[in-house]
């Protein structure tokens, strides 16, 4: 008699003790909401059609997004991500945001199939806010990284068929008060990342790039300066990775997420970083040269051989 | 074979029930400032919340028992989350929220034994005070659409003469505080000698927290610590006879209930 006495039956899900996690609710009151559901069927259909094609090549035709970068500053973590969305070898997209805040004290960047991903973190957003409103407390950064790799391995039917979604989470750690980096696979396995890294099409160039130019305890001003390079350079060696659009405006998104919380860089401050990696680039194309002879090595940091 | 008895009879005994129990219920007040709208109820306990955010700019207030109203409190965060994020965050107003109250305590008085004895109120800021919405909702699922001001709770007749006398437009927050904090103590006046005395009211007696229209995203919060203090001192300048509030003991169906089962 407990549950009916309370009028249960006919809100469901809704009153009762239940979860505080919204994708758990989610699937128990509206399961056709679920990123994933409608996706993998249409996926199906789509593909079997064409008889025999890859599921692959499905995908392949839709819109996707590319390069992530992030590292972490001097009292928090940088997020950038170039604005290129792309449909097999077409643009799809000069303006996509694939940069989000999903709370106050963190951020998601997304590569993969488009659709999805941007699901994936509206989902994700609901997420956060919803444990933070029923439980009277945000989750813990560690938490948070935890969660969503699992709603990422609710994703793995759909990624099976091609529409892989692999985000980057970063955040600043409340306790700690440094910024750390979370990457994922599509099977939900979850990885802390030291410094710096970057996901997406254009990512082997962009952390080449940021292995190159990235210090510990940088400023945040120079750490965004060095996301800027390094989304420059994944374009200037990865097609579907957009650079800097000088004529129309457009430049990559840049984050700061640090005690003051997630914070936007407006396209104007934006385009100062981009500006000034555009013009170093026009004398210096492949962009600041790291050192090659590092002081305090063996041998002086100078090679074996001879140099006669 | 039970014996019968007339839905009328039904009817009025739950709600009788319900009434009663309100009555021995401290009243809250829920009132609107030209910055936002400000929640103000006495509460000793500082785990068991009686205000709460529900949506952006969308808060919910609740006297009565405890396990009650945060049964309903979540309800309202799962309809508000999963409306937002059905359509869009714009699309979460205070009135589908209050409706849906209406329909869960409605059914709720119909359907079970025994009614919920709370009393809630779902309150919206808008873009201007002309814009807020304030819903109060009791346990049988009616909805009144109140202006200015509500108060819930047991002496919410006494309490809101004073703020009908007191009220005004353009309230600062300072004012508006002081305000509800003068009304919530009239009650107490006459029974200050049986309640022991009556001593200075202090921030942890209280739970304050507004709708602050000037925020950005989420605009509910809460006022604690230092800003309570500061707040109180400002309501309170050494105005102990109308500031005062009888010492704050638990009282029959506030937070020291909660853990008491309903089945």
């Amino acid at each position: 008699m407990g549950a009916d006495s309370y009028g249960r039956g006919a809100f469901g899900p809704y009153l009762g003790a239940g979860t505080s996690s919204f994708t758990d609710f989610l699937a128990a009151a509206a399961p056709e909401l679920m990123p994933g559901t409608a996706g993998t069927a249409g996926a199906a259909t789509a593909v079997t059609p064409a008889g025999g094609a890859a599921p692959g090549s499905f995908a392949s035709g839709l819109t996707h997004g590319t390069t992530i970068v992030a590292a972490a500053c001097d009292g928090g973590v940088v997020m950038a991500g170039d604005r290129r969305a792309t449909a097999g070898s077409m643009i799809a997209q000069r303006h996509m945001d694939k940069v989000f805040r999903s709370d106050d004290f963190s951020g998601i960047g997304i590569s993969g199939v488009a659709g999805p991903g941007i699901e994936l973190a509206r989902l994700f957003q609901v997420e956060l806010e919803h444990y933070e409103k029923l439980e009277g407390h945000a989750l813990s950064l560690d938490g948070k990284a935890n969660r969503l790799a699992s709603m990422i391995r609710g994703n793995i039917g759909a990624a099976m068929q091609g529409l892989v979604v692999v985000p980057l989470f970063c955040g600043y750690d409340e306790d700690t008060g440094i910024g750390r980096i979370f990457s994922y696979d599509v099977a939900g396995g979850r990885y802390e990342e030291h410094r710096f890294y970057a996901i997406g099409s254009g990512s082997v160039f962009a952390r080449g790039s940021l292995k190159k130019l990235y210090s510990d305890g940088m400023s945040a001003d120079d750490t965004a300066l060095v996301c800027m390079q390094a989304l420059y350079d994944a374009a200037d060696d990865d097609s579907a990775t957009g650079g800097p659009d000088v004529s129309r405006r457009i430049y990559p998104v840049v984050a700061t997420i640090t005690a003051d919380g997630y914070e936007r860089l407006t396209d104007e401050q934006a385009g100062v970083y981009a500006q000034t990696v555009i013009e170093g680039r026009l004398t210096d194309p492949d962009g600041p040269p790291a050192p090659l002879h590092q002081a305090g090595t063996p041998n002086g940091g100078r090679n074996a051989l001879p140099s006669g | 074979m039970p014996f019968y008895v007339s839905p009328e009879q039904v009817m009025k005994d739950k709600a009788d029930y319900a009434r009663k129990r309100i009555a021995g219920i401290r009243s809250g007040v829920v009132i609107a400032f030209e910055a936002g709208i400000l929640f103000v109820a006495p509460n000793p306990s500082r785990a068991l919340r009686k205000f709460s955010e529900i949506y952006d700019r969308i808060a919910f207030a609740a006297v009565g028992r405890y396990n009650e109203f945060e049964n309903l409190r979540k309800a309202g965060v799962r309809y508000a989350d999963l409306t937002g994020f059905s359509y869009d965050r714009q699309d979460v107003t205070a009135r589908g929220v209050a409706n849906y109250y209406a329909q869960v305590l409605g059914s709720i008085f119909t359907d079970s034994q025994k009614p919920y004895e709370v009393e809630i109120v779902v309150a919206e800021v808008g873009k201007t005070q002309d814009d807020d919405e304030i819903y109060r909702i009791t346990f049988d699922g009616s909805v009144a659409d109140e202006r200015n001001f509500v108060v819930m709770g047991g002496q919410a007749d006494q309490v809101a003469a004073v703020l009908k006398d007191q009220y005004r437009d353009g309230m600062t927050l300072a004012e508006a505080f002081a305000v509800a904090i003068g009304a919530l103590s009239t009650p107490l006046k006459g029974d200050g000698e049986a309640a022991g005395g009556r001593s200075e009211i202090t921030a942890t007696q209280l739970e304050v927290a507004l709708l602050d229209r000037g925020r950005p995203h989420r605009l509910f919060r809460r006022l604690t610590g230092a800003r309570l203090e500061a707040l109180m001192n400002g309501a309170l300048p050494g105005k102990k006879e109308t500031g005062a509030i009888a010492d704050a003991t638990a009282e029959p169906g506030e937070g020291a209930e909660s853990a008491e089962s309903t089945d």
